[in-house]
């Protein structure tokens, strides 16, 4: 009796505690993970062995895929000034509820005039079929959107990290970044296009966005 | 914790303690196993879903003339045409009189990679010590991959200097000839 109790004692493994530890890891990974929004304008990207990853937060996207540009301005309050500085550069006026609406808005691909008509569209109908893509040309004038939206979004920055320079424990991130996600078949003079407008404003850094390769080939 | 029903080590019969015990003691193998799955699942997914970033440089414009160009000898500077069909052109020189006339090569390691590491070593032989330059002209035809590609074998010989450049028509014509524009 006495020398079956002790077998059957250590055959099983008391799980609590690593059942415990489990449950605390996934708790803090499932809080931590981002829920990743299903982009509008899908975009593969090619690979390359570059290690540095892609900031979250202080940064521009470009994003172009079948000949379409996109646009979208990772930080929620910079969106918002964006589009204030465009309604008074281009003459659009827009409600409260719009600008509510666009700081919800991670990327778009419309001309100035078609986006209060993208903002009045509920989410799900937004999406890349009915978006002909950002205005972009060689010029610097108003007829090159993508300029004045990413002129713009420089500026939003500025002006949003100044206004946070008095709160405590606050780094300055620096001037906004600039990242072109091309599709790995888009042709070049559409990428040409994009890092001239950029070339134009003296934003000669950016960076192109990537996946990982595996390995060296 | 899960143990409800602790051995209270008073008597009894044996048969009843032993009942209580299969009873109170929850297997938790099972659920730690999902745990875990659940886990690598979110750990992975964290980071491995950041894109990379590649950085570029692009050197200043000067809006005031566009034909300011800085002169290079042509002993350092090796050109790399980009065309259609993943496929490079490269020379060594100028165009007009080539120290090595446009050869065609493959992206990757067996093909472009070969060559820079070989130039590497030849340019200081030949001018003296100065290292390697690269002018990278894409054309047309050449899509955002062979781009990237490209900019990722610089970083992999550690080519120190390089840089985008447009194209002119006398390598367009170059690279037409050796059918490398096609749509």
């Amino acid at each position: 009796m006495g020398k079956a109790k002790v077998k059957r004692a250590s055959t099983s493994i008391d799980m609590t505690a690593m059942c415990d530890v489990s449950f605390l890891l996934l708790t803090f990974f499932v809080l931590t993970a981002t829920a990743r929004q299903p982009e509008v304008l899908v975009v593969d990207t090619p690979q390359s062995t570059t290690p540095d990853k892609l900031p979250d937060d202080n940064l521009g996207v470009i994003s172009v895929a079948e000949g379409k540009i996109f646009f979208g301005v990772k930080n929620p309050t910079v969106r918002e000034i964006t589009l204030k500085n465009m309604s008074q550069k281009y003459g659009v006026a827009f409600s409260a509820e719009e600008y509510e609406k666009f700081k919800q808005l991670d990327e778009f691909g419309v001309p100035m005039k078609n986006l209060r008509q993208l903002l009045s569209l509920p989410n799900e109908q937004r999406d890349e079929k009915i978006q002909p893509g950002v205005p972009v040309d060689s010029t610097e004038t108003a007829s090159n959107e993508l300029y004045s939206w990413v002129q713009e979004a420089r500026k939003a920055t500025i002006e949003y990290n100044r206004s946070r320079e008095g709160e405590r424990d606050f780094v300055d991130p620096g001037p906004m970044k600039v990242a072109i996600k091309a599709d790995a078949n888009e042709k070049y003079p559409i990428v040409n296009l994009i890092i001239e407008t950029l070339r134009n404003q003296k934003q000669n850094k950016f960076s192109f966005v990537t996946g990982l390769r595996a390995s060296e080939q | 914790m899960a143990e409800l029903n602790q051995d209270s080590g008073k008597g009894g019969k044996g048969g009843k303690v032993r009942a209580k015990k299969a009873g109170g003691k929850v297997d938790l193998t099972a659920m730690v196993d999902l745990a875990f799955l659940l886990i690598t699942f979110f750990m992975l997914t964290t980071s491995l879903n950041k894109p990379q970033a590649m950085d570029v440089a692009m050197p200043d414009k000067n809006k005031m003339d566009a034909n300011d160009n800085l002169e290079i000898a042509d002993n350092r500077s090796i050109t790399l045409l980009l065309g259609s069909d993943n496929k490079i052109s490269w020379y060594y020189g100028q165009l007009a009189k080539p120290i090595y006339p446009p050869v065609t090569v493959d992206y990757g390691k067996e093909g472009i990679r070969q060559v820079l590491l070989k130039m590497q070593k030849e340019v200081p032989a030949r001018s003296g010590g100065k290292d390697l330059i690269v002018v990278i002209r894409p054309s047309e035809k050449s899509v955002q991959r062979n781009l990237v590609d490209i900019l990722d074998e610089m970083k992999i010989v550690d080519v120190k200097r390089y840089m985008i450049s447009k194209i002119n028509n006398d390598e367009i014509e170059v690279l037409k000839r050796d059918g490398l524009f096609n749509d």
